[in-house]
């Protein structure tokens, strides 16, 4: 094995364990906790494949607003203070829906990479490799996408707006 | 001084094995780390005594206060460490940590000189922005876990104060990423060789700067910490050592904020034309003067009202710096 490998089995590791954690945990707070470390190692596994931009935006997106915009409304809502619990009713439910979504992708992946096939080239995703694919080959789907997520913008707004005398 | 060319980090010029390296590299980092921001809370603490006019400062040692800083060293740490009995144990002893630890990673990308640095990462500033917002959730978790209706409004206040002044912030680095055309904090700096972008992007520094204040809840946008309303906030059941890390965190991230601002805006560790003062001294001294202004505007300002906080980031700052993207892209273009 490589050291990238050994690097890979550790990251892969702690993420797999946090990822359960996320859903075993008794508390909710507990929970996004062990959800930033999930995020964190998968932000280390880009890093680990040359996607050094990828890698980062994961943290500043996922752990420095995502997960503090949940623990935010966590906290605003039910969060319990200090070590109270609470515990989700729906476990069985969640847990057929977790096995078809993990039997699916996994059937995709290993379609897509075989085991028997040539290794990739690590491939060094600088920023200005990323912005060139981005702004010259794909600046169409990147204008649709920001369009979409306008459109979602503005619909949370109206949504959330409590307009006056109502 | 040890010369090496551009870009190369004096570490990695010196010795060719890769761990030797990386032990000099973090020796480095955490020696910088637990001296500089301790120098900043002398300096606030004397500095703020003086601005005042408060005698106690002025007791330790006998000559003007000068043994203050080892006063209050020998204070933290003979006080007891006290958890409260309903709090979450382990979430309340890693809050300090968390807290700390984005602020000592923000340094291994923050050059001092052309070749003293730890790391030129090609996405330098990204990297930073990233971990800055990070700290944020040590603040939360230190909140919640104390099991303390205050300390929990601190938390809140702390993470609406984050997202509110993230935006700013990071759009105004973005400015300056699109003048210089790179993300690198060394090439960030080179591209500064004959104007520092203080001149064409003042907006965007006084932008900066204010979020910055507000990302280290600094006076005047202290409303996480107000004492006259939550007590302490976030960390007002902590005490000794674990709140120590927190003011650590506190200047720490006051030396970050103050290296990242001279960075993008003073020309780092550029010197001023006809003045040959070696780069590690201009950086420090730029670093010094920020880190003097984050002290001074605290003996000078009131605080701000937490709707007054809230509005002049999504009314004032946020319009003001996508105004200023739009101009600086309009410009890149045209020239």
């Amino acid at each position: 094995m490589t050291a990238q490998e050994y690097a890979f089995a550790v990251i892969a590791a702690v993420g797999s364990i946090s990822a359960i954690a996320v859903v075993t945990a008794r508390n909710v707070v507990h929970a996004a906790l062990y959800l930033v470390v999930a995020l964190l190692s998968v932000g280390a596994t880009f890093l680990l494949l040359g996607a050094e931009f990828a890698g980062w935006v994961q943290i500043l997106i996922y752990v420095g607003a995502i997960v503090i915009l949940f623990l935010f409304g966590l906290m605003l809502t039910k969060a319990p203070i200090g070590r109270d619990t609470l515990d989700n009713t729906h476990r069985w439910v969640g847990l057929l829906v977790a096995a078809g979504v993990f039997a699916g992708l996994a059937f995709l992946i290993q379609d897509a990479f075989p085991l028997d096939a040539e290794p990739f080239e690590v491939f060094h995703g600088s920023t200005s490799v990323v912005g060139e694919s981005m702004f010259r080959d794909f600046v169409l789907p990147f204008e649709a996408i920001s369009f979409l997520l306008l459109a979602a913008l503005i619909g949370a707004i109206v949504l959330a707006r409590k307009d006056e005398g109502n | 001084m040890i010369l090496a060319e551009t870009g190369v980090s004096v570490f990695s010029s010196l010795f060719s094995n890769f761990w030797v390296v990386l032990l000099l590299k973090t020796i480095a980092v955490m020696g910088f780390f637990l001296v500089v921001p301790l120098g900043v809370g002398y300096v606030e603490h004397k500095g703020l005594a003086h601005m005042q006019a408060r005698l106690g400062p002025m007791e330790a040692g006998r000559f003007h206060g000068w043994a203050q800083l080892v006063a209050d060293g020998v204070k933290f740490i003979q006080k007891e460490d006290v958890v409260p009995a309903a709090a979450d144990r382990n979430v309340f002893s890693l809050a300090p940590a968390v807290a700390m630890i984005p602020y000592i990673a923000i340094l291994v990308v923050l050059p001092i000189s052309d070749s003293w640095f730890a790391e030129n990462l090609d996405v330098g500033i990204f990297f930073v922005l990233a971990m800055s917002s990070v700290s944020v959730i040590g603040v939360m978790m230190a909140g919640w876990s104390s099991a303390n209706k205050f300390s929990l409004i601190g938390a809140l206040r702390a993470a609406a104060q984050l997202i509110a002044y993230e935006l700013p912030l990071v759009i105004a680095a973005a400015a300056v990423v699109m003048q210089a055309g790179t993300l690198s904090m060394i090439g960030i700096v080179e591209a500064q060789q004959d104007l520092w972008f203080i001149i064409p992007q003042l907006p965007g520094f006084l932008i900066f700067m204010i979020a910055a204040f507000a990302e280290l809840q600094r006076p005047p946008f202290d409303m996480p910490i107000a004492d006259s309303e939550i007590i302490f906030g976030a960390y007002t059941e902590y005490t000794g050592l674990k709140f120590a890390f927190f003011l650590l965190a506190e200047y720490g991230g006051i030396v970050a904020f103050s290296g990242i601002a001279a960075v993008l805006y003073l020309g780092g560790y550029q010197p001023l034309p006809g003045i040959p003062i070696p780069g590690p001294l201009m950086m420090m001294g730029k670093i010094g003067a920020l880190a003097f202004f984050f002290i001074w505007l605290r003996a000078t300002y009131p605080r701000l009202r937490e709707d007054q906080l809230q509005r002049f980031s999504w009314l004032g700052l946020i319009p003001l710096s996508l105004a200023l993207i739009m101009g600086v892209a309009v410009a890149k273009v045209a020239f």
